[in-house]
């Protein structure tokens, strides 16, 4: 059976994945569109596709998430615009990178390496992480509700206040007052577009913290205009994908329904779960995304069909276990309060 | 379904990137609906 000429398997498929994506989306403010391509890739498709569709679908989610953080206030428009043109220039050059991978026929396996690494690093560092604080420090994690409080200035590496103390002119102000070097933004922005062309990511979970750390962005600040500037680099890379047919909207369409949902509802969680109690199963996802990648790109290299299975697996449990501790734990935690809050017959 | 094979790939990016924008502003506006009238239902049923 058909829909909209998706078999209707596929369609429930993107919808509920997207959903599932959107949950962590939400609950974790990064991290969700971390999982679309390797999933496209693992079911098969061409990398141009997975990588140009994944970006539609980031475009998509950035563009919702920031129509809520403009009616905030949380959007530095200057900053954003100047994010855009050194992003815009990475992801044009991560762009040709896959196109000259694909003729060599590299393309997937080096996207595929790259994403074991990135999700493999991230997924120890958050799980580390949760285990040292045993969920009782809920900063680092990438919630942007959290983000929002702030973050001890003490903090911030020794590293980066160094960086951050280079002034290279010409200088800038930016949202309360601080100034910064235009080519610091500029190269901040060129890495993480670098990153968004090569992996069809929003590149966020880089940008929003070499926001804070590299270029002294007050952190509210540097969430929503790091949404605002994925809104046009989504954009403008889903349409340089569009131009060679990377962005398939059968796959985009049902992924975006699915997600928007999830996000209303990971963004409601977030005020009534404790992000400490989640974060140690979004880094086990973040690695079980890393093996499943693991996984397929054996399965390619050995010829071995049954490891795509095993890896299209791993990924969806792991979306699943993580969104589905979300909503568990969300609807414990509101029956608690709601017998708490129940009137005694004393 | 609309047929875009006969312009240039530059017309057939930008529709599927409108395509793709249209679709976020419905959900925001389409979802956002349905929330302001689940949650007082929701409350009701918590409370109940």
């Amino acid at each position: 059976m058909e829909l909209f000429g998706i078999a209707l398997a596929t369609l429930v498929l993107f919808v509920g994945f997207g959903f599932m994506v959107g949950v962590l989306f939400g609950f974790f403010g990064m991290g969700g569109s971390f999982l679309v391509t390797p999933a496209l890739l693992v079911m098969g498709y061409p990398a141009r596709v997975a990588v140009g569709s994944g970006m539609a679908f980031v475009f998509g989610t950035a563009v919702i998430a920031t129509l809520k953080h403009h009616d905030l206030g949380q959007v530095d428009y200057k900053l954003g615009g100047l994010m855009i043109v050194g992003t815009s220039v990475g992801i044009e050059v991560g762009r040709i990178g896959v196109f000259y991978l694909e003729e060599l026929g590299l393309a997937s396996g080096v996207i595929g390496v790259t994403y074991v690494v990135l999700l493999g690093a991230i997924g120890v560092f958050v799980t580390r992480n949760a285990l040292k604080n045993d969920g009782s420090d809920s900063s680092g994690g990438g919630n942007h509700e959290a983000a929002d409080e702030g973050i001890d200035p003490d903090a911030i590496p020794d590293i980066a206040k160094k960086i951050q103390s280079y002034r290279v002119p010409p200088m800038m102000t930016i949202a309360g007052g601080i100034q910064v070097s235009l080519w610091m933004v500029l190269g901040v922005a060129f890495a993480t577009g670098l990153l968004s062309g090569f992996l069809g990511v929003g590149g966020g979970f880089i940008r929003m913290p070499a926001m804070f750390y590299l270029i002294g962005v007050p952190v509210p600040v540097a969430v929503g205009t790091d949404l605002f500037e994925i809104v046009f680099s989504g954009g403008i890379g889903s349409f340089l994908y569009g131009l060679e047919g990377g962005v398939d909207l059968s796959i985009v369409a049902p992924l975006l329904a699915g997600s928007a949902l999830g996000a209303r509802i990971g963004s409601a969680a977030t005020g009534i779960v404790d992000e400490g109690d989640i974060k140690i199963y979004f880094g086990l996802m973040l690695l079980g995304g890393s093996i499943a990648v693991a996984f397929q790109q054996a399965g390619d290299y050995l010829g071995i069909e049954v490891f795509n299975t095993v890896g299209f697996a791993l990924i969806l449990l792991s979306a699943f276990m993580v969104s589905g501790a979300v909503i568990y734990s969300t609807i414990t935690t509101m029956r608690s309060q709601a017998s708490a809050s129940a009137p005694s017959a004393d | 379904m609309i047929d875009l094979t006969a312009y240039s790939p530059a017309v057939q990016a930008g529709a599927l990137v409108g395509a793709v924008l249209l679709e976020a502003f419905v959900l925001y506006v389409g979802y956002g609906a349905l929330e302001r009238v689940a949650t007082p239902v929701l409350e009701r049923v918590k409370r109940a």
